[in-house]
């Protein structure tokens, strides 16, 4: 799904060491030695060795890990904000390793904005004041960064608190105006690191669903910092998860769920993993359905308009399935005046019985266009399962219809 | 037997060598000069404009000063004590000397807080400064303020300014740490915010770093502030005019009732001082 967009972000063998004999600690890392180790022979903490990875351009990437397995650090050195001990950080082609404090400072103001965990903003400011921040330092003149300010709360759904102080603001709300200063900017990489860790359970999902929401309509390369697998899988278009300052997998959501990478990923995912659990019972959605004894094309498309879905599932007055038809094929049998929706009907449906686990479904899921289709030894068409709600509730959420 | 041991030990001529240091010093008389020409003028603009200023327009800029600091939560007791007292300073005949004691300390107050600030932001962004300042600050507050005349009497001459070189030197270690530590205590997230959106170092400076750093370091200017006031009577020993001179008189004549009348002037001063720096300390919000 991600062969045909451009690298943004390519990091290459990114290294950082902290303390003195680098060259030797580097070295033990690479011969397997862990962390406590190697700080008791050398005297140097790891941070990160040789990560290798590329984030595409428009992407969500999370990078997951417990607390030290490196993953602040990382993130950190993609804006320098660590001087890395080694390696290269690309943006667009262009190795960061390489700028002087000047070069290094525009990238920082135009390209990419960081959003922090405790959101970091400035406490004697405004709201308004904090997200003109990133502006005010490029010299942008007043009434245009108060514009772009104000255009950059909206979107984070925070307006009318302009003049208030961050500490009269809720964490969530906080986190919006931290969002907020970080788009005010218009950058094309956002830096996320542990944005909403510090937020209650509640306010972290309602971010989250914003985020999702705003990227929908910005798409921008989206890098976030999570120790949370329920938020990364939710999230993350690819994860990313490390562990004692080393890469151990890098893959979508359903390929790290679905294939971990050793023990470790496994032990990782086995508190989310439902997929042995959840049967398609569970995790399927009602689909839209049009009867095939009442309907004809025109009133199909227009319940599958008013749905806004693509694929309508066709039953017969007992709710047994036919088949699914495509909506390009209906609106041309609406053109040709045809009322004959059998002779679109796409019979090959993928069918499931209701007490399969999700695991062994996994594979073909993720493989087909069509969803599956939940039906009973009837042949009764029960529900049908999406993808998403697949993740979403692997993922530990409930299952909503969208009808 | 311990005698004997260390009668055998040549004394260490640390006296003598620090007479020579100063001797050496006072060769540089044209330097010393130009200081004092300086220090000596922002005196007297003071001293000038305290001077020319009716002393019932004095106490009715004091108190709205007071009012305009104090203007989210304003605080009645203290307008009345400042008035009271000012009245008093006034009917106790020491009003001059109030305005020449007022004037040391506002000079010297200014020049350790020019001075200490920079020194103090240059700690908080150097460890190397830090090591080095941080043994000179403690020697410069503990040695006895006393020592600090001598030199400074055959270095800069008798009357103010000597008085007010000693009282900066005194006065100033509290704005250095204070600045020191307000700025080293700022965030390290704010800190990295301030960077990641890509802030000059003068930026992160002044955008960032002093404004929070901002209630520790008028902390540390008040303190300065009440050291200097605390170093009157002792410059007047040198020539420094003043409350602290008619204090100083007091003792040699044996008036304690002179002298307690001009200590309290100095308290009443004190405590202005205290409460109006104190006020501006406060973070004020913008009113909405």
């Amino acid at each position: 799904m991600s062969t045909n967009k451009s690298t943004k972000v390519e990091v290459k063998n990114l290294t950082k060491i902290f303390g003195k004999r680098t060259n030797k600690a580097k070295e033990l890392s690479r011969e397997g030695k862990d962390k406590s180790e190697i700080l008791k022979e050398t005297g140097a903490t790891i941070g990160v060795v040789d990560a290798n990875f590329k984030i595409n351009d428009g992407e969500i990437f999370v990078i997951m890990g417990l607390s030290g397995s490196g993953k602040s650090t990382l993130v950190r050195m993609i804006n320098r904000l660590i001087e890395p001990t080694d390696g290269e950080v690309l943006i667009d082609g262009e190795n960061l390793m390489k700028m002087d404090k000047k070069e290094l400072r525009e990238v920082r103001r135009k390209k990419m904005s960081m959003v922090f965990q405790n959101f970091g903003l400035l406490p004697n400011r405004t709201i308004l004041e904090n997200a003109e921040y990133g502006l005010e330092i490029q010299g942008v003149d007043k009434e245009t960064r108060e514009k772009k300010a104000m255009e950059a709360l909206d979107t984070v759904s925070i307006s009318g608190y302009n003049d208030e102080y961050p500490d009269q603001l809720s964490g969530g709300m906080q986190q919006r105006v931290g969002l907020a200063r970080a788009l005010a900017n218009d950058p094309e990489i956002l830096l996320m690191d542990e944005a909403f860790s510090a937020l209650d359970p509640l306010n972290r999902t309602d971010m989250q669903d914003e985020l999702l929401d705003i990227q929908e309509r910005l798409h921008k390369t989206i890098i976030f910092i999570s120790h949370d697998l329920n938020e990364a899988l939710k999230i993350g278009d690819r994860i990313m998860i490390m562990k004692d300052a080393k890469v151990i997998q890098t893959g979508t959501p359903e390929d790290i769920l679905t294939h971990p990478a050793n023990e470790y990923v496994e032990e990782f995912i086995e508190n989310v993993d439902r997929s042995k659990v959840l049967t398609a019972g569970n995790v399927m959605i009602r689909p839209m359905t049009i009867n095939i004894e009442k309907a004809g094309p025109r009133l199909t498309l227009k319940m599958m308009k008013a749905n806004e879905v693509s694929t309508a599932y066709i039953v017969d007055g007992d709710r047994k399935l036919l088949g699914v038809v495509d909506a390009n094929d209906v609106i041309k049998l609406v053109r040709e005046n045809n009322r004959d929706i059998k002779s679109i009907l796409q019979t090959e449906v993928p069918t499931t019985p209701e007490d399969t686990p999700i695991a062994d479904l996994m594979d073909d899921i993720s493989q087909t266009g069509i969803p599956f289709a939940v039906v009973n030894d009837k042949k009764q068409l029960k529900g049908i399962i999406v993808r998403g709600a697949v993740l979403g509730a692997l993922a530990g959420n409930e299952v909503s219809d969208f009808e | 037997m311990n005698s004997l041991i260390l009668g055998s030990i040549p004394k260490i001529p640390l006296a003598h060598w620090i007479d020579s240091f100063v001797d050496w010093l006072v060769q540089f008389t044209g330097f010393f000069n130009a200081i004092t020409n300086f220090i000596g003028s922002i005196n007297n603009a003071f001293q000038w404009v305290f001077d020319i200023i009716p002393i019932w327009l004095f106490i009715v800029l004091v108190l709205a000063l007071t009012y305009y600091v104090n203007r989210d939560k304003q605080n009645w007791g203290l307008l009345i004590f400042e008035f009271l007292g000012l009245l008093l300073i006034w009917n106790l005949d020491f009003w001059r000397d109030m305005t020449q004691t007022l004037t040391l300390v506002l000079t010297a107050s200014l020049i350790a807080l020019v001075i200490g600030i920079p020194l103090g932001i240059l700690m908080a962004k150097s460890h190397t400064a830090e090591i080095i300042l941080k043994p000179i600050l403690d020697f410069m507050q503990t040695m006895p303020a006393f020592v600090y005349l001598i030199p400074a009497v055959a270095l800069f001459g008798i009357g103010m300014v000597p008085g007010i070189v000693a009282s900066v030197i005194f006065a100033m270690p509290p704005t250095v740490r204070m600045t020191n530590m307000g700025i080293r205590e700022v965030p390290a997230e704010l800190i990295e915010a301030a960077d990641s959106f890509g802030s000059t170092e003068w930026q992160k400076l002044f955008k960032v770093e002093l404004p929070i750093a901002k209630t520790s370091l008028m902390a540390g200017v008040n303190q300065s502030m009440m050291l200097s006031l605390s170093m009157v009577v002792i410059a007047s020993m040198i020539g420094a005019m003043g409350l602290g001179t008619k204090v100083y008189f007091a003792v040699g004549r044996n008036d304690a009732g002179g002298g307690f009348a001009a200590g309290l002037s100095i308290v009443i001063l004190a405590i202005i001082l205290d409460r109006l720096t104190q006020s501006l300390t406060r973070t004020r919000r913008k009113q909405h």
